[in-house]
């Protein structure tokens, strides 16, 4: 009997464990906009041109085990916006994202291997004009706790550099400008 | 010389005419050509300033024309019934494609809230983003109508030289020169 009830406490517990993990999951703050998915590239080789995704949706864990952490976004590629009306119609047309036929990007992360000090590397899948392939992003942790309005709060930033050919980009802005600097500046809600 | 009789078009209807024609025809091969140009082209930014300048000057030479239009004699369509019936829609299909570019093509360029210059002339002002990626869908209708008007067109000369080979009426000549739609064919010039 005691055993029983010791398994039982045991089994309540291992779920509310369970379910405290669960709870350390985020959403991105897309809504108070405490995020951000920011590019930039060089023009010319003389500058760089910098841009963002307006729209884009996606969640996180941040263990205290960070190799047990996971990250998945998805980007709504029409959203691009680079602060120019005709040159943002040019990067949704066909010769850069092609965003009727992709509109959305995609990232999921399969293994965060911790560097110490909150940063880590985020190993994961990108799908970016039809194309999937395995990335790393650079990424650290910044911070988390209570926010003033009663939530819970965590966040990290993250870079990464992408071959735009390997996506099947190919339209030729130039030798300077075959790569473009991705950063994903996030804040999550804790669910 | 000048002004439309009731049977025919004087000087400055006739140049309207042919203005447009051929600034339609050279707007749409510019623009067609324009948009698959090469980011390192010579023209790759003067193509398209030049298609705008040219764009809203011919907008506001075709408010002119309807005006004259609204205020000259209308000279009598020619041919049976039905033909003035389809030749009166195709016009009023002309101006309505016109006027439907003029609008799509500006809402492109001025979806960010820039103005658009004309030849380092003068200057048209934005009147802000009224629909959400506006310079996408601003250009989706802006090409199609462009195929619109450029069928329409085609439709339109065919018809004048039927009117011509055919019929053998002075509908095409009268669009040449005022001098031959002086011979009175079957109008009330008479009266
Ligand atoms: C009768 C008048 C016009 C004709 C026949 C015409 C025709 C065209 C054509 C064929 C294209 C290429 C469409 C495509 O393949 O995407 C184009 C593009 C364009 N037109 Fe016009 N156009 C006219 C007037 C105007 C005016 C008045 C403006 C602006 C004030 C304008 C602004 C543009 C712009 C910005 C583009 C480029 C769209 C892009 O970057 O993809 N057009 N036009």
């Amino acid at each position: 009997m005691k055993t029983t009830l010791t398994s039982l406490t045991l089994a309540l517990g291992l779920s509310f464990a369970t379910i405290n993990a669960q709870a350390a999951d985020y959403a991105i703050d897309t809504k108070g906009a405490h995020a951000s998915i920011n590019f930039k590239i060089q023009h010319l080789g003389y500058s760089w041109l910098v841009g963002r995704f307006n729209q884009f949706d996606g969640e996180f864990s941040l263990e205290d085990d960070m190799s047990k952490s996971a990250v998945s976004v998805t980007i709504d590629t029409s959203s691009i916006d680079s602060n120019h009306a005709e040159r943002d119609k040019h990067l949704r047309g066909d010769d850069f994202l092609n965003v009727d036929k992709f509109p959305e990007a995609t990232f999921k992360s399969t293994k965060v291997v911790p560097k110490g000090d909150g940063k880590f590397d985020l190993h994961g899948e990108l799908t970016l004009h039809g194309v999937t392939k395995s990335i790393v992003i650079d990424a650290y942790k910044i911070g988390e706790g209570k926010d003033p309005w009663g939530g819970y709060r965590a966040g990290f930033m993250g870079s990464t550099k992408l071959k735009l050919a390997d996506y099947g980009i190919t339209y030729n802005l130039g030798p300077a400008s075959t790569h473009v600097d991705m950063e994903l500046h996030v804040e999550g809600v804790r669910k | 010389m000048l002004k439309n009789s009731n049977s025919g078009y004087g000087w400055v209807s006739i140049t309207l005419h042919w203005l447009t024609a051929l600034t339609v025809i050279g707007l749409f091969a510019v623009g067609y050509w324009m948009v698959d140009l090469n980011y390192y082209s010579e023209w790759y930014q003067t193509a398209p300033h030049y298609h705008k300048s040219v764009g809203l000057l011919l907008a506001a030479v075709t408010l002119f024309r309807l005006a004259w239009k609204i205020q000259q004699p209308s000279p009598q369509l020619l041919g049976a019934r039905w033909e003035k019936h389809l030749a009166k829609l195709g016009h009023i299909a002309f101006y309505i494609l016109l006027f439907s570019l003029f609008m799509s093509g500006y809402l492109i360029s001025t979806a960010d809230g820039r103005s658009i210059e004309v030849f380092n002339w003068f200057s048209v002002p934005s009147m802000g983003e009224w629909i959400a990626n506006q310079e996408d869908i601003a250009g989706e209708i802006h090409e199609w109508l462009a195929y619109s008007i450029i069928g329409l067109a085609l439709l339109h000369a065919l018809a004048a030289l039927k009117h011509h080979v055919i019929n053998k009426d002075n509908t095409l000549v009268r669009m040449l020169s005022p001098s031959t739609s002086q011979q009175p064919t079957l109008n009330e010039e008479k009266e």
